[in-house]
């Protein structure tokens, strides 16, 4: 087990009580503002001392409190990349990516500076000052710096938050080449769910203090009503899909994933790329009879596999696409009428719009 | 206007010697009371603000006669130091760098505590979760972040002990040669017939030391808002 959480801890009006395990290579804390993934991402890089903690990391206990083992924060070797960054102004980008080495025993240093300062396209930043640098050049280096003290469990709190679209898009890649290449197991907080979907293996539900799910990213991302409060929109089925084609004509290419193909606009990605695509269950339409003088592109044949309780007006239709697991979410009323139960054929029509650029990751080697 | 005579040069040179004594000796313990000061709750740190405040506000006056009290031959801690270490400060100038380094000290642990409290504490954590033990946190985050501050306090604490008189001179009286710092000479050339000449050219040299400490004090608070800000 990477990771082994149980934290109670009570702080002014708020309790935190949580308690999870995971084995990802990325595990992602969800929940809104106020849920305590920050509270207990700081409890595991020892800047916040819980009231009652065991907290174990690869087999080594950082927090027992039941037998009083404290590991002082700068003796747990767990990376932090915090949501400002807090590169050290006074020290250039060089000597800032080198400081954590200094007190790495030399024995226990891996990480190679040149690999990681290549993984991370810094090598054209080492000699500039931190002031000089862009909000994403600044979130590279603070990786970079946490991967050179090789830690063993890298915790990153909202790390792109600060940082626009376009900066965010250009950090993304960086961090799945981190997952994929194994080395150090990642835990992310985020509150967005496109972000989740693109990178984690695992995610863990918080909210109000208390974990709501956790489990492999496919599994909880199916359960719309998990992100309620902020991302019902974006939340919905993790599914794989290779890229078989493109078609210049109309600008498409073509992705082959268990349930069927795909047609999505144009990718770069040559064929054979296995993508990670995310199927919003807001943006799926269920059809008792193969649609005719239909718009939308994509439709895949399906069984219905369980129905979710009402919460509302809608519930979450659990299907079985080929063997892809699939979500909509449609009304009750819909359910009532067409008679949908668990075993039913149906067809699942995909809007194409449901292919966000967000959420096409190339997918680890982990599968998912 | 002529040069300075030699007695007046002994006066530039001593008071240039008893405020770099008194700036150095005072530099770490003003360091570490700044830092006690701003980030330890203890108690008594109440109690530890006013006494390191009290030169700020007391008649120098008074500062000198406690001096004189406590350190003097007889007093009980300078028969200690006397006694144990041979260190006499009564009637020396090593007695005038010590009235100075006390003057000047409020001074020194404002400008310090001051620049420990703009550091971010956040960048602490961040060496802290580096592998940095509190010790080298201190010594390669918090100590150049605050560097700017610390030349400042002690451009500050050395332009003061340029000025201290009414403690010296309590103290230490004012021996040509041994005690009698630009100040004090300043006012013996004011108490003799024909001293104007002297007492103007010493008040010069004040001036323009006074000044240089000034501007450099300037120009370092400047690079500390500029490196705080990064």
């Amino acid at each position: 087990m990477i990771l082994d959480v149980d934290i109670y801890h009570r702080q002014g009006g708020f309790s935190l009580e949580v308690r999870f395990q995971s084995d990802g290579k990325l595990t992602a804390l969800y929940g809104p503002s106020g849920s305590g993934k920050t509270t207990i991402v700081n409890a595991i890089g020892g800047l916040v001392q819980p009231d009652h903690a065991r907290i174990v990391v690869q087999g080594r206990e950082l927090v027992d409190t039941k037998t009083n083992i404290v590991v002082p924060k700068h003796k747990r070797r767990i990376g932090y990349v915090f949501q400002e960054g807090r590169l050290f102004p006074h020290l250039n980008v060089r000597h800032n990516l080198l400081f954590g080495r200094w007190f790495t025993p030399s024995g226990e240093r891996k990480a190679s500076f040149d690999h990681v300062v290549d993984l991370l396209g810094i090598t054209h930043l080492l000699d500039r000052r931190p002031s000089t640098l862009s909000g994403g050049e600044k979130q590279r280096v603070a990786i970079g710096r946490a991967l050179l003290a090789d830690p063993q469990l890298l915790l990153m709190d909202e790390p792109l938050a600060s940082l626009d679209e376009a900066r965010k898009s250009e950090i993304y890649p960086y961090i799945e080449r981190l997952r994929d290449e194994g080395g150090v197991p990642i835990v992310l907080v985020s509150h967005s769910v496109a972000e989740i979907a693109r990178l984690a293996t695992s995610v863990v539900v918080l909210s109000e203090g208390k974990v709501v799910a956790s489990g492999p990213a496919a599994e909880v991302l199916r359960h719309t009503n998990y992100f309620a409060q902020s991302g019902l929109t974006e939340a919905g089925a993790l599914i794989e899909a290779q890229v078989s084609g493109h078609n210049a004509a109309y600008d498409l290419t073509v992705l082959q994933a268990r349930a069927g193909a795909l047609s999505v606009p144009r990718l770069p990605h040559p064929i054979g790329t296995i993508l990670r695509v995310r199927l919003r269950a807001r943006d799926i339409i269920l059809s008792l009879a193969p649609p005719h003088g239909l718009s939308a592109l994509n439709v895949l044949p399906a069984f219905i596999s369980s129905i979710g309780d009402a919460e509302g007006a809608s519930m979450d239709v659990q299907l079985d696409c080929g063997g892809d697991p699939v979500v909509a979410r449609v009304t009750r009323k819909s359910v009532e009428e067409l008679g949908l139960k668990p075993g039913l054929p149906v067809h699942a029509i995909i809007k194409s719009i449901a292919f966000d650029p967000e959420a096409l990751g190339v997918a680890g080697q982990e599968n998912i | 206007m002529e040069g300075l005579s030699p007695e007046e040069w002994t006066a530039v040179r001593l008071s240039l010697k008893v405020a770099s004594v008194a700036m150095a000796a005072s530099l770490i313990p003003g360091i570490a009371i700044a830092f006690l000061l701003e980030r330890r709750r203890f108690w008594g740190r109440q109690a530890l603000d006013v006494v390191v405040h009290l030169p700020l506000v007391l008649p120098p006056v008074v500062v000198g006669w406690f001096l004189l009290i406590g350190f003097g031959r007889r007093g009980p801690i300078g028969a200690f130091l006397a006694e144990q270490f041979g260190i006499v400060f009564s009637f020396r100038w090593t007695g005038a760098a010590l009235a100075c380094a006390i003057m000047g000290f409020p001074l020194l642990v404002r400008a310090i505590r001051l620049s420990i409290a703009s550091v971010d504490r956040k960048l602490e954590d961040a060496a802290g979760t580096l592998g940095a033990h509190p010790v080298w946190v201190f010594g390669v985050v918090t100590l150049p972040l605050i560097l700017p501050g610390i030349i400042a306090g002690m451009v500050l604490s050395f332009a003061k002990a340029m000025g201290e008189f009414g403690a010296t001179i309590t103290f230490v009286s004012s021996i040509p040669g041994e005690t009698q710092t630009i100040p004090s000479a300043i006012y013996a050339y004011t108490q003799v017939p024909g001293g104007e000449g002297g007492a103007m050219r010493l008040t010069l040299v004040s001036i323009i030391i006074s000044i240089a400490a000034l501007w450099l004090s300037e120009w370092l608070a400047r690079r500390v808002r500029r490196r705080v800000q990064a």
